[in-house]
């Protein structure tokens, strides 16, 4: 809703910020909200549990500040990847194998952050561009195969996913990743990261709140800057529309899709990162899973766009920090599987809503085109009436 | 200003002013730290790993330890389930929500609570934690962990695989490929190398990590159970979780007279596979109950636990069942493998010779 078409004259502000489109541009994903928030309350009335405690539960704890921290924090890893997807996405490149290049590159980040102690000010830009490069690398592999070999990214992406588990098992192993001598038993982690790679963070009332949401703030607006006010951004959009009109207005596609996979890669590379840097400080077996097929889901609620998907990250976040609190005896001890569901009609919502929306404006527009060509009509039948 | 750095400075300063609202309200457990020790009963929280209550096998038998515990020592409890693909962070905040609702003693199931439990064992010194298969040199001292020697209960299974092979070949399937199941391994290869130095010992291991799927996949289980039979192995153990129904049902339906031998809980008596009972040998019996039981009975008389607590052959932490007497002839063998462990005569590696 935010990348406006290249508009054939420059209109005004106020034409281009009408309110009609912000209307229009918000119909979709508040209808998909409201549409899985009345199936869910259903879903919880005909199990007997009265789904208003439920949702007064989940605001409730929302207005708590270790509520917010919480939500805060997870928004930040969910932001960075919807961005990696969405980057793919903007130019028809399925990336789905954001899953396994977040992990490998937590992995080797972590790695690094262990072998390696600088001052914080070259150790943590250090570790980004680690993070980035090996993401960016890994997805290069799917992006090399299209462009040389035609294998479909999404099929390769899904396959390197499954090898990046592989890779993890071979090298998270006593003596190569992992200390020889561990200090735990049965769980086998890397060391812990050097003190200057623990990235900054503000201690509020209601715990850490994670410095990394200013590097997730910085890649929405480089990613809104690249997309919409550079030649590259024009062309991956054009790429994305019709290939073979860019290729016609001298695009070159290949080169289009092997650095759109990079970056695409490169952005997946950060999403382990704030884990890594502001919590756990180690790359362990246990490292959080499924982040990557999060981040497609709340990129396709955000429409690829930076701030919305701004808002599909914080309302996923506010989703699972909140549903925590459900299963609790003292707030009723709800399933929590509840936001699963939530989480699943939303994303199988906004795709019919926004189609629903998007037939609504054609329509609207068609019958507003069609009015004012009566009137034309009409005013010309009165003058030739008159002459 | 272009409308995209608008937009991108709304939401920062947004974000901002959200999170200086973080920094001054009022936060979710300021009004509940009081709940607790009203009625002077001991509190227990247990946090249970993926799969939780009703898994028939881990958690389960965790479960059982404290529903004796409420029953027999007149504990109050309550539990928390983890969730698949959860954060961290989901995991600190289980532990605090159990703290914050009174519960002082707590009960992490599972080595993947390590982390979790270490840090908020720290903020909240008069909490006592116990964490169960897992322990870590840097964990503060109101952790205690109850761990158990594996390998000696899978030793005594190599023991009986060995002696109730007819084809001087048997099978190991472990779920996921972590330190934990390896020891299940090690003690397995040794106990068969006891009886029998050259029996070869098929071994397979369903996921590695970070894929923890492998504990719950009957159908992985499945595959890999039937291709150690087609290659000729006729007792087949597996430390699986849920995937070992898979791999009893693939012995079961063999129709050489292939056996099983369970892990965990005694799974000859488990309804859901009575079915297999038959076919099933022994189970290595891991008495997670039993230690859940001790540690709140520890620290309800006011002298818990602390440190590592090793539930070994001697302690009953580990044993075989003897449900469907298939084991009984074999009796004199087992009792002397027992013994010779017991006393330190034979010591069982915890990790598989490569």
């Amino acid at each position: 809703m935010t990348s406006p078409n290249p508009p054939a004259a420059k209109r005004s502000l106020a034409q281009r910020i009408s309110g009609e489109r912000i209307v229009l541009a918000l119909a979709a994903p508040v209808l998909a909200v409201v549409l899985s928030v009345t199936i869910c309350s259903i879903l919880l009335a005909t199990s007997g549990k009265n789904p208003f405690d439920a949702w007064n539960v989940m605001i409730t704890y929302a207005t708590k500040s270790d509520g917010q921290v919480a939500i805060l924090n997870r928004s930040t890893t969910y932001y960075l990847a919807a961005a990696a997807a969405a980057f793919g996405f903007r130019m028809n490149l399925f990336n789905i194998g954001v899953e396994g290049q977040y992990k490998v590159a937590a992995l080797f980040t972590a790695y690094v952050g262990a072998q390696i102690n600088l001052p914080s000010i070259i150790q943590i830009p250090l570790l980004l561009i680690t993070a980035m490069l090996v993401g960016g690398l890994y997805a290069s592999i799917a992006g090399a195969l299209k462009v040389y070999r035609g294998v479909s990214e999404v099929i390769s992406t899904i396959m390197l996913n499954a090898i990046s588990i592989a890779i993890i098992g071979l090298l998270l192993v006593p003596g190569i990743f992992a200390p020889k001598q561990g200090t735990t038993s049965n769980s086998i982690q890397t060391d812990p990261v050097s003190q200057s790679s623990h990235f900054f963070s503000f201690n509020t009332a209601g715990g850490n709140l994670w410095g990394f949401i200013f590097i997730a703030l910085l890649v929405g607006v480089a990613f809104q800057f690249v997309l919409t006010r550079t030649r590259f951004g024009f062309d991956l959009r054009a790429t994305g529309r019709s290939e073979s009109a860019a290729t016609a207005s001298g695009v070159n596609v290949k080169r289009m899709v092997m650095i759109s996979m990079a970056v695409s890669g490169a952005l997946a590379g950060l999403i382990g990162l704030p884990e890594l840097l502001q919590n756990s400080y180690n790359f362990g077996q246990g490292f959080q899973q499924n982040l990557g097929f999060l981040g497609i889901s709340v990129a396709l609620l955000g429409r690829n766009s930076p701030i919305g998907m701004a808002f599909a990250a914080l309302l996923f976040a506010f989703l699972d920090s909140t549903g925590s609190q459900l299963p609790l005896p003292k707030n009723g001890g709800f399933p929590f599987e509840i936001v699963a569901v939530m989480q699943g009609t939303i994303v199988i919502c906004v795709v019919v809503a926004y189609e629903l929306v998007r037939r609504y404006g054609l329509k609207r527009q068609q019958q507003k085109v069609g009015a004012q060509l009566a009137a034309q009509l009409a005013a010309t039948e009165k003058k030739e009436a008159a002459a | 200003m272009r409308r995209s750095m608008k937009l991108a400075a709304v939401v920062l300063s947004g974000s901002l002013g959200m999170a200086s609202l973080a920094a001054c309200g009022a936060k979710s457990t300021d009004n509940t730290s009081s709940a607790g020790a009203s009625d002077g009963s001991l509190k227990v929280g247990m946090a249970y790993d993926i799969g939780g209550r009703g898994d028939q096998s881990f958690n389960d038998s965790a479960a059982r330890g404290l529903d004796k515990a409420k029953s027999d020592l007149g504990v109050s409890v309550t539990e928390a389930e983890a969730k698949a693909g959860e954060a961290e962070a989901d995991k600190e905040t289980r532990l605090k929500n159990l703290i914050d609702g009174g519960y002082k003693t707590v009960i992490a199931v599972g080595f993947v609570y390590q982390q979790a439990v270490d840090k908020v064992a720290k903020d909240n010194p008069d909490v006592k934690f116990a964490i169960i298969d897992s322990h870590d040199d840097a964990q503060p001292t109101n952790v205690t962990s109850l761990v158990f020697a594996e390998q000696e209960g899978s030793y005594l299974a190599g023991v009986a695989a060995a002696l109730k092979s007819h084809n001087k070949h048997v099978g190991f399937i472990g779920g996921v490929q972590t330190e934990l199941i390896k020891k299940f391994e090690a003690g397995y290869r040794a106990g068969v190398k006891s009886i029998d130095p050259q029996m070869p010992v098929e071994v397979t291991y369903l996921t590695t990590p970070p894929d923890f799927s492998g504990f719950a996949s009957p159908d992985k289980g499945k595959e890999a159970a039937q291709g150690q039979l087609d290659k000729g192995a006729d007792v087949i153990y597996s430390a699986a979780g849920s995937s070992g129904n898979g791999s009893i049902e693939a012995v079961a339906n063999n129709k050489q007279g292939a056996l099983a031998i369970g892990v965990d809980s005694d799974q000859a008596t488990q309804p859901a596979l009575a079915k297999y009972k038959a076919s099933i040998l022994t189970s290595m019996v891991k008495n997670v109950d039993n230690a859940v039981f001790s540690y709140i009975d520890s620290v309800k008389k006011g002298a818990p636990f602390t440190g590592t607590k090793l539930f070994d052959l001697k302690a009953e932490g580990v044993a075989l069942a003897t449900t469907g007497g298939k084991i009984d002839d074999i009796k004199t063998q087992l009792d002397q493998a027992a013994n010779a462990i017991k006393t330190g005569a034979t010591t069982v590696p915890t990790a598989p010779a490569q």
